[in-house]
């Protein structure tokens, strides 16, 4: 921990520690939801929100807690802003919160959520606790939004439902099937680790 | 109103076409962080049996006689995931009494199963999808052998992974990635036979 400014935190969560790329974290309820971009983009909101505002509480009540049984305030804090976003979704989005089915739920055990309040809302202040949280959400929101925007286009032909690929071009119906989403997975890790590995040896 | 599926079928979905691990996505993070070594992989698989077996039957229990009558289905994720976390803490000490040996070999995998996503999905597939009661200890120990089988296969596979020649970027979390897709697809082939959504 060199530096807490904003902007390097920023960077740390999206480029260089991404949750999903670098840290294999946080894969369980990552999958299963990108089969279309619309569904993802509500769950990564929802994921979003659950660690930014998880990182502000434990913050806020870091010296109150026991260091014994901090681990059980956590995910009794998550829980309670778990629930709050299921609740949201099924008053206002309830298709969507049907075809998420137990995935919502699934935040609770998201192993971002609770690496990041332990590893740095423990010890920092709230406003900077909360934002480090918004971007470790909004690193996982990129690759599956990534992830979710392949599936769609080959599985699909579509983006948030509105048609791209023209009427003649063939889906891919693996695309569609669990596999793909290793795949992608997969390759995006690939990629991204070859580049990395590029800039290491240039600098 | 509950599904009419026959138990032993159930069990046989929960194994092999609706893994929930390759089908569902559950239980990734340890399945990947723990499938490096064979040992371990089978010793956490065996106490996801165990555990799954035990939360699916209790948190079945609570949600119906609990908390349907008292109206406070939202609660539900809060409770469930006390309830877990109190089941393995128990078992971990009833295990360490009555068997140190097997203390040994499941104890310290035990407190990662408290996190582990595939027993709090589980027992929310189980509250969805409505099952019985012996439906839900039928899916609950299938799915636990299921991912145990799916750990095992892909500790094995890693272990031959290691001599092979791969690209730099590839190694690692990448190339685990492909074999589990390929992996999926294969369990994916059972499931003309039977299907449980």
């Amino acid at each position: 921990m060199n530096n807490n400014k904003p902007m390097a935190i920023a960077k740390k969560n999206l480029w260089t520690e991404n949750p999903i790329f670098i840290q294999v974290l946080g894969i369980c309820s990552a999958l299963a939801v990108t089969n279309t971009v619309l569904n993802t983009l509500i769950m990564t909101i929802g994921v979003v929100l659950v660690t930014g505002f998880t990182n502000l509480t434990v913050s806020l009540l870091k010296s109150l807690i026991p260091k014994k049984v901090r681990m059980i305030v956590q995910t009794l804090i998550i829980a309670f802003y778990v629930i709050m976003v299921d609740i949201i979704l099924r008053a206002y989005l309830p298709d969507i919160s049907k075809s998420l089915g137990p995935y919502v739920g699934l935040i609770i055990t998201n192993c971002i959520i609770m690496g990041r309040a332990e590893a740095f809302a423990q010890g920092n202040g709230p406003i900077i606790s909360f934002w480090d949280g918004i971007t470790s959400g909004a690193g996982y929101m990129l690759v599956l939004l990534l992830v979710s925007v392949i599936r769609e286009i080959l599985g699909f032909g579509t983006i948030l439902g509105i048609r791209i690929l023209p009427d003649t071009a063939v889906t891919w119906t693996i695309m569609l099937t669990p596999p793909s989403a290793f795949f992608i997975i997969g390759f995006l890790i690939w990629a991204v680790k070859t580049i990395m590995q590029r800039k290491e040896k240039k600098s | 109103m509950t599904p009419d599926i026959n138990p032993i079928v159930l069990f046989f979905a929960s194994v092999f076409t609706s893994n929930i691990l390759l089908a569902n996505f559950l239980g990734m993070c340890s399945f990947i962080a723990i499938s490096k070594d064979f040992k371990s992989a089978n010793g956490l698989g065996l106490a996801v049996i165990i555990v799954l077996l035990i939360t699916s039957v209790l948190n079945w229990a609570v949600y119906h006689l609990i908390l349907v009558p008292l109206n406070l289905e939202y609660l539900r994720f809060i409770v469930f995931i006390i309830v877990i976390a109190a089941s393995v803490q128990i078992l971990e000490m009833v295990i360490d009494r009555i068997s140190p040996a097997l203390y040994m070999t499941l104890g310290i995998f035990l407190p990662l199963i408290t996190v582990n996503c595939a027993i709090l999905g589980v027992v929310l597939l189980l509250q969805i999808r409505n099952y019985s009661f012996v439906q839900s200890a039928v899916f609950g120990l299938g799915s636990g052998i299921g991912w145990w089988i799916a750990i095992i296969s892909l500790a094995a596979i890693r272990k031959k992974l290691e001599k092979a020649p791969i690209p730099a970027g590839l190694k690692g979390p990448g190339i685990t990635f492909i074999t589990i897709g390929l992996m999926a697809m294969a369990f994916m082939g059972f499931s003309g036979i039977l299907s449980v959504q």
